[in-house]
């Protein structure tokens, strides 16, 4: 090794151990709040592949730029110097055309499996109606999944382990029906009918958050979704049922 | 005194602004007794009169300023002013309140104006940060946050940041192909007199009743169509804002095509001005577009056309299709003149050629096509028709790669280069350190299951200023850095410059980098309060943003006082080739006393006597050849 090439070595063995410390780090941190879905479980590795990915091309630029800094900054007396002429090299330019290409190519094809499979309709599912509207979300369970009357609720029930397809409607602007916890949205359009569907996967109460701009109150247009077992989603369902047959329409407390 | 109304100039504009009020309440009185609005009290509707006024007082305005003097006299068939250049150059700081055809003048016009804005926008943006330190705080009420987030975003979009380069380039477009002016100094004038009207448009949204437009820049219908009247403040400064960049888009695309020196082929060109070129194809291309979305939404708003009311036909989603067209490519608007001042200042600092020049200049052009092939990853969780993701997705996952080439290009040229660290250089190394951040998180949103959790959520916000902040106004601050001697004829003071990059580069950070986080973990933005799980990051950030805020102020009190009293600019301080450095410091009126000659490319450091433009008669052709040999010699 050459007295000249020290620096070089120095700077790609920091960048490698950046590197690491990087990959490290991106685990380290809680990027995401509660997995409650299998959608959220092929979403948020998607996510992890793509930071994997990411923070080797960070560091090569940042080291770059920071070795070009210590090796050839302007040193007392080459006020008047310039580099070499260097115009261009074919070959480094077509690989770094190249390595982008196939690199973002795979990254891409590999996103559009993992939309797929979450995108994929179960064989069994149910199908349960959200309604935005200045400043709150109602939710309609049909008859399919009451077994009985419809029910038309503010509140957000849905049973562990079973798909569910949430059909959206809008009564006046957009709105976009977010679950972070479920790692899914769509906008809520006036005048069509928008869905998405989700496997819930863990029991708990989730907020779901407007994720549109829909006026004055849109910063409060949160509700909560209560992930439960499929025994009490039916209990919860029967209650609303009597509930609803002892005169009240709007059914649960709100909250 | 009369004389002073006749004579263009602010006098006889408050004058026609008195006239196009009157226009206006006349005009919609009549129109609306005629179309049988039967008492008296609705034949006097305030919002009528202040939409026509709206579009009736700027024209007035501008009329009376005298952008369309030459025209209207020559349309009358009376004697016009030939252009003897007589309102060249600028004598005194008045000079530049007044309609000038000098491309230099204009320039620093434009550049002073958009800064304007900038602090305006800043300042909204510190107003914002003081809501957000705290959840539930009520530092403004709701209805004011949605306003100052939106009027934020507008005036820094089409206020600041695509005026900005456009100004910077029309100082220095014609100096570096060795023009005396642009194509059409006229054009130039009215164009930039667009500019104040927009923004005092947006601005005066704030005193209208209901307050200003609210429903952030992206003005979505139908939100935007039942808004209070301050939303027609939005739909119509845009107007006069996209007009003004149409208009400095053709004068830049005649100028380059037809006004570059002999010698100057495109392959010689600067790649400012290459980026120039791609730019104002995006731009006469993609702003009719916003233009019209807009104009469907003025027209649903005042008369009840029903585009976007679904019960009536309507079709919410064409608005974003529409609007995104546009706004899509004007990231690219907002970002290709960045390049090209980036490449012009790392190949003087760095004292070497542009690495693979030729790919630079194609790679934009890639960018201008492409651009238009995006749009719809704005929309991937709208409810548009599903497949579109696909397509889009991959394009836009391939647009990455052209911007990747100018990435990986500018750190080959600063690669055993003998590097000038001022503050133009270190703004344009921070740059590449920001922009491949926000590059990053472009093409981790491009990926579809990622973007439907974190579509429209804080995760968007850091990525957009990751690109704009990080981006376009770091490439901003090098150029003005950069270009400041040439264009004040004083330099400015390097120690407040380093403190100024340091401080920004920092605090931009803390503000941005934690609000990637935020947005993963569920926070959406354009909320005035939101759960209190955020509240520590939050009051992080608006402290951090609060020092970024204070860092502009070096910037500002370095700009003026070195204005004022900086030592004076020699012609060339930075030993560029390019022409604009071959002139005085500031420029004379007719930019070049003998026209330029261009002999080799724009970037021939560490060639020996390598020259760009000579003044003398051109060599032999011989010796021409020599020098273009010399231009596109491969390296070893």
């Amino acid at each position: 090794m050459g007295r000249q090439q020290r620096p070089i070595v120095i700077a790609a063995v920091s960048a490698v151990i950046a590197i690491a410390i990087g990959i490290v780090i991106s685990y380290a941190i809680h990027w995401f709040p509660a997995q409650a879905s299998t959608q959220a479980k092929e979403s948020d590795t998607l996510y992890h592949v793509l930071v994997i990915a990411s923070i080797p091309i960070f560091v090569i630029v940042v080291s770059v730029i920071l070795y070009s800094v210590w090796q050839f900054h302007m040193k007392p007396g080459e006020e008047l110097k310039d580099g070499p002429p260097i115009h261009g090299n074919t070959r480094l330019e077509v690989f770094w055309t190249a390595i982008p290409t196939v690199l973002l190519l795979g990254l891409v094809g590999y996103s559009f499996v993992v939309l797929r499979n979450n995108e994929k309709k179960p064989a069994h599912e149910i199908q349960i109606g959200v309604t935005g509207q200045q400043f709150a979300w109602s939710y309609q369970y049909p008859p399919s999944v009451t077994g009985g009357a419809a029910v038309n609720s503010n509140q957000l029930y849905v049973p562990k382990g079973t798909s569910v397809d949430f059909a959206m409607r809008s009564n006046d602007v957009i709105h976009a029906f977010w679950i972070p916890a479920f790692r899914l949205q769509e906008d809520v359009v006036p005048g069509i009918t928008t869905h998405w569907r989700t496997t819930p996967t863990l029991t708990g109460d989730y907020p779901v958050v407007c994720n549109l701009l829909c006026g004055l109150g849109h910063s409060l247009m949160r509700s909560t979704v209560h992930v439960v077992p499929e025994a009490q989603f039916k209990a919860w369902i029967a209650s609303q049922l009597s509930a609803s047959s002892g005169g009240s329409t709007s059914g649960g407390a709100s909250g | 005194m009369a004389a002073r109304f006749r004579a263009p100039g602010f006098y006889r504009a408050a004058l026609m602004m008195l006239g196009g009020v009157l226009f206006a309440t006349a005009l919609t009185w009549i129109v609306r007794m005629a179309t049988g609005h039967a008492t008296f009290h609705h034949y006097l509707s305030p919002d009528a009169i202040l939409t026509v006024s709206l579009i009736a007082v700027p024209l007035a305005f501008l009329v009376g300023i005298g952008g369309f003097d030459y025209w209207f006299y020559w349309a009358a068939g009376r004697a016009t002013r030939p252009e003897d250049h007589s309102s060249h150059g600028a004598s005194s700081w008045k000079d530049y309140f007044r309609i000038n055809t000098d491309h230099k003048v204009i320039g620093v016009q434009y550049t002073v104006n958009s800064f304007f804005f900038l602090l305006v926008g800043g300042l909204i943006a510190m107003l914002m940060r003081a809501q957000l330190a705290q959840p539930g705080s009520h530092f403004v009420d709701g209805n004011t946050f949605n306003g100052l987030f939106s009027v934020h975003a507008s005036l820094l979009i089409f206020l600041f940041i695509i005026p900005v380069f456009a100004g910077l380039g029309n100082f220095v477009i014609p100096l570096m192909i060795g023009a005396p002016d642009m194509a059409f100094p006229r054009l130039n004038a009215l164009s930039f007199w667009l500019l104040p009207v927009a923004g005092l448009m947006m601005l005066g949204s704030f005193f209208a009743p209901g307050g200003a437009f609210a429903d952030g820049w992206t003005a979505y219908a139908p939100l935007s169509v039942n808004a209070p009247i301050g939303q027609t403040f939005f739909a119509l400064g845009v107007q006069f804002a996209g007009a003004s960049s149409i208009m400095t888009a053709l004068n830049f695309l005649v100028t380059i095509i037809t006004m570059r020196a002999p010698g100057m082929s495109f392959f010689r060109m600067p790649l400012l001005v290459w980026a120039n070129f791609a730019t104002s194809l995006l731009v006469v291309i993609a702003t009719p577009f916003i233009a019209a979305s807009q104009f469907f939404v003025l027209l649903d708003r005042a008369l009840g056309f029903n585009f976007f009311n679904a019960a009536k036909g309507g079709d919410v989603l064409m608005y974003q299709h529409v609007f995104w067209f546009y706004s899509h490519p004007a990231v690219y608007i907002m970002m290709l003149p960045g390049f090209g001042i980036i490449s012009e200042v790392i190949a003087v600092k760095a004292r070497k050629p542009i690495f693979g020049y030729r790919m630079m200049a194609f790679s934009l052009l890639a960018i201008v096509g492409l651009g238009f092939t995006v749009w719809a990853h704005h929309m991937f969780t709208s409810g548009m028709a599903a497949w579109i993701r696909i397509p889009m997705a991959i394009t836009t996952a391939v647009i990455a790669v052209p911007t990747g080439i100018k990435i990986f290009s500018w750190l080959a040229t600063l690669w055993r280069g003998v590097l000038h660290l001022d503050t133009a250089m270190l703004f344009a190394l921070g740059f590449l350190t920001t922009f491949t951040l926000g590059g990053i998180s472009g093409v981790m949103l491009a990926m579809v299951p990622f973007d439907i959790h974190v579509s429209a959520t804080y995760f968007i916000v850091a990525h957009i200023h990751y690109v704009l902040f990080g981006g376009s106004l770091m490439t901003i601050y090098a150029g003005v850095y950069y270009w400041f001697p040439k264009m004040t004829g004083r330099m400015y003071d390097e120690r407040l410059g380093k403190w100024h990059f340091w401080t920004t580069f920092v605090f931009f950070n803390l503000t941005f980098g934690p609000m990637h986080i935020l947005g993963l973990q569920g926070m959406p933005r354009r909320v005035s309060t939101y759960a209190s799980q955020f509240a520590d990051l939050n009051l992080f950030i608006s402290i951090a943003s609060f020092g970024l805020g204070l860092s502009t102020l070096l910037f500002i009190y370095n700009i003026i006082t070195s204005w004022r009293g900086g030592p004076r600019a020699v012609g060339n301080p930075w030993r560029a080739l390019t022409l604009e450095w071959q002139v005085s410091s500031p420029p004379p009126v007719f930019n070049f006393d003998r026209v330029p000659t261009v002999v080799g490319g724009p970037y021939e450091y560490g060639v020996p006597g390598a020259v760009h433009g000579i003044f003398a008669p051109a060599p032999s052709p011989t010796v021409a050849d020599a020098g273009a040999g010399v231009v596109h010699a491969p390296s070893q």
